[in-house]
């Protein structure tokens, strides 16, 4: 197969075995009411936004298909992307993996001589672990964006794609801004603690010097940038510092202008539930005297590209729908996935970019119900794709056992018959038992089905 | 610094990883631009109006602009009043509000786009520090929906869509005005 060999990401796409984690979330009850409650809300407003479009299939399909010219003719894009970027200006750098990456911005930015940076909420700087490497540079950099603010007071990790805060209330996040801003008068309305971000990052916007964003779209014909927007923060950082730094995926690139037409149709109606976001900037090369640099990254896209059956994960334009209407993501949140990428994207694009064998229970964090595949904006199959990825897991061993055991008894009709025969000794073990360890491990969550009286080989003898 | 290598060995992994040769055509089936004819006034100022922005039908732009003390982008006309001088950051942070024109705007979305390279719509900042924003919208500048939007546009302008004041959803999904962009959106509908 063609993945072998090819190199993997790195950065932060691993955590626990997803069993493990996934128990500990859900002894937290507040966690679920949390989830439970936000999705809920983003649901409705989603499939009532979709609805008003007579012709979201169409979208829909122009969308998937759009990608997947992308990832057909990556390099042609790419190297398209670079000329028109270079042309206008900018400086453009390649980065194999997250450690070339977090080395090109680290430098970047102490070459500027500045200890601070604003960041744009981006996926692609959290997945290389740029905050940290900044740190160890002694830069400090500051999120922007109201829930990674909360993320970043509160000392915790995101969770979510869009709302990284998401596994938090309010009361809890009036606590995490009292204690993070000094503030004292409080409340939980989300009004005044959306005036309480305002407040405190007002003076950064003003004030510091770089900036660090990703993008959501690369236009190749024009070597334009495009960030989608709520808060006006994404405005603020990719306007008002001399130097900006953008951090791009390589398959974040869409072929022209014109594509635009399909995805900002698609990514708010899927993202927020809205017909549109509040801001979207668009920029090409420096823009009113900024230094630009856009770094272009791998961390095992390629690796994911070189997959037939995998590849169209990489379709992905991280609008987290299908974190909204999972029923697993519902109930066990996005530390559980431990990877930068939860839900159900998550387990099929991690294992992906790290290799299936520093991700193996990722594909099996799911019930396989398709509602991923239902709403997902550009029709990544998410369900077939974790199929396929189950079949190139790493065994347990007692599974493997029992599939050589398996494949001994059928492979001969007169054991086979035997052995179906024996199977009814089974119905003394009772009904709902208990198989032993190893196997208790499969009963812990199903029922045993009981063996039939009498089996289908003996009943078509009698007749 | 990119390390020496390091373009060409992601180029040589994309082209090995493509040795199965994939292709993909791409159908356009949705509501191409051209196709629906001109963008509904009362349509565009409802969905404003659902995300909470001010709108104001007018005949007459400068007396609903009235005299408020306001800046204005240097290329608006003159009979929109304004203070046109260059304004720092800092002092951009202690006006009351800037007045602007627009390039386009979508009935279908509420969404309102503005060209920077235009000095009817000014710099970046000019838009985004102050905190209200008044925009004047020419009706016939309303189109249906967002592919008539992108085909009147040119990809290599600055550019900023706004849809509504600055908003998040981030505390448990529920939407609320007002973060860090402009709080209030003054949409003025131009009819004359």
């Amino acid at each position: 197969m063609t993945f072998i060999g090819m190199p993997r990401g790195t950065g932060n796409l691993t955590g626990a075995p997803f069993p493990e984690a996934a128990s500990e979330a859900l002894d937290n009850a507040q966690l679920r009411r949390n989830l439970a409650k936000a999705t809920g809300t983003i649901r409705a407003k989603r499939a009532a936004v979709v609805d008003e479009l007579p012709d979201w299939a169409a979208l829909r399909a122009a969308g998937a298909a759009i990608k997947d010219d992308v990832l057909a003719n990556l390099d042609t894009y790419l190297l398209r992307f670079e000329a028109a970027l270079t042309e206008r200006g900018s400086t453009v750098h390649w980065a194999r993996d997250a450690e070339e990456a977090t080395r090109i911005v680290t430098e970047l930015v102490t070459a500027t001589g500045a200890r601070e940076v604003i960041k744009v909420k981006s996926m692609a700087t959290a997945e290389i672990g740029l905050n940290e490497a900044l740190a160890a540079a002694g830069v400090a950099a500051v999120e922007t964006d109201l829930a990674e603010l909360i993320v970043q007071l509160g000392h915790d990790r995101p969770s979510h794609i869009l709302v990284p805060a998401i596994h938090r209330n309010r009361a809890e996040i009036r606590e995490i801004f009292a204690e993070g801003m000094g503030a004292t008068d409080l409340t939980d309305d989300p009004r005044v603690l959306a005036e309480a971000a305002r407040a405190h990052l007002r003076r950064k916007f003003l004030t510091v010097d770089v900036a660090v964003s990703g993008a959501n779209f690369a236009i190749a014909e024009t070597g334009g940038l495009v960030v989608v927007e709520s808060e006006g923060n994404g405005r603020m950082c990719l306007t008002l510092p001399r130097t900006l730094i953008s951090v791009v995926g390589i398959e974040k690139i869409i072929p022209a202008w014109q594509d635009l037409e399909v995805f900002l149709q698609l990514l708010p109606r899927s993202s927020t539930g809205e017909r549109m976001n509040p801001y979207t900037s668009v920029w090409t090369g420096p823009t009113e005297g900024q230094t630009s640099h856009v770094v272009l990254v791998d961390n095992g896209r390629t690796a994911t590209l070189a997959d037939p059956d995998g590849r169209a994960a990489l379709r992905c334009i991280r609008c987290s729908a299908c974190l909204n209407s999972c029923p697993v993501y519902e109930r066990t949140g996005g530390h559980a996935y431990g990877s930068t990428y939860p839900g159900p994207i998550g387990a099929v694009l991690s294992p992906q970019l790290t290799g299936i064998d520093r991700n193996p229970t990722l594909p099996y964090a799911s019930s396989l119900c398709g509602v991923c595949y239902d709403v997902c904006p550009v029709a990544i199959d998410i369900p077939s794709m974790l199929v396929h990825l189950r079949g190139r897991a790493p065994k347990p061993r007692a599974e493997a056992a029992a599939m050589r055991a398996a494949a001994w008894a059928m492979s001969d009709h007169r054991r086979w018959r035997r052995l179906l025969r024996a199977g009814r000794l089974g119905r003394a073990l009772g009904r709902r038992p208990m198989l032993p360890p190893p196997l208790s491990a499969w009963t812990r969550a199903r029922d045993l089905p009981e063996p039939p009286r009498q089996t289908f080989r003996d009943w078509w003898d009698t007749r | 610094m990119t390390e020496p290598g390091a373009r060409a060995a992601i180029l040589a992994r994309v082209r090995s990883a493509l040795r199965d040769r994939p292709s993909a055509t791409v159908a356009r089936d949705y509501r191409r631009a051209g196709t629906r004819g001109r963008g509904d006034l009362d349509r565009f100022a409802e969905m404003l109006r659902d995300y909470r922005a001010l709108v104001r039908i007018t005949d007459d732009v400068p007396a609903a602009i009235g005299d408020r003390g306001f800046i204005a982008a240097p290329g608006c006309p003159p009979e929109w009043g304004g203070d046109r001088r260059q304004h720092t950051v800092a002092e951009l942070d202690r006006v009351d509000g800037v007045i602007t024109a627009c390039a386009v705007a979508i009935a279908d979305t509420g969404t309102i786009v503005l060209d920077h390279d235009a000095p009817d719509q000014g710099a970046r900042a000019l838009t985004l520090v102050p905190d209200h924003h008044i925009v004047v919208v020419r009706a016939d500048q309303i189109v249906p929906g967002v592919p008539d939007a992108v085909a009147a546009l040119a990809g290599v302008r600055t550019q900023t869509w706004i849809s509504g004041p600055s908003a998040t959803s981030d505390i448990e999904l529920e939407r609320v005005e007002g973060v860090h962009g402009p709080r209030t959106l003054e949409v003025i509908i131009d009819i004359r």
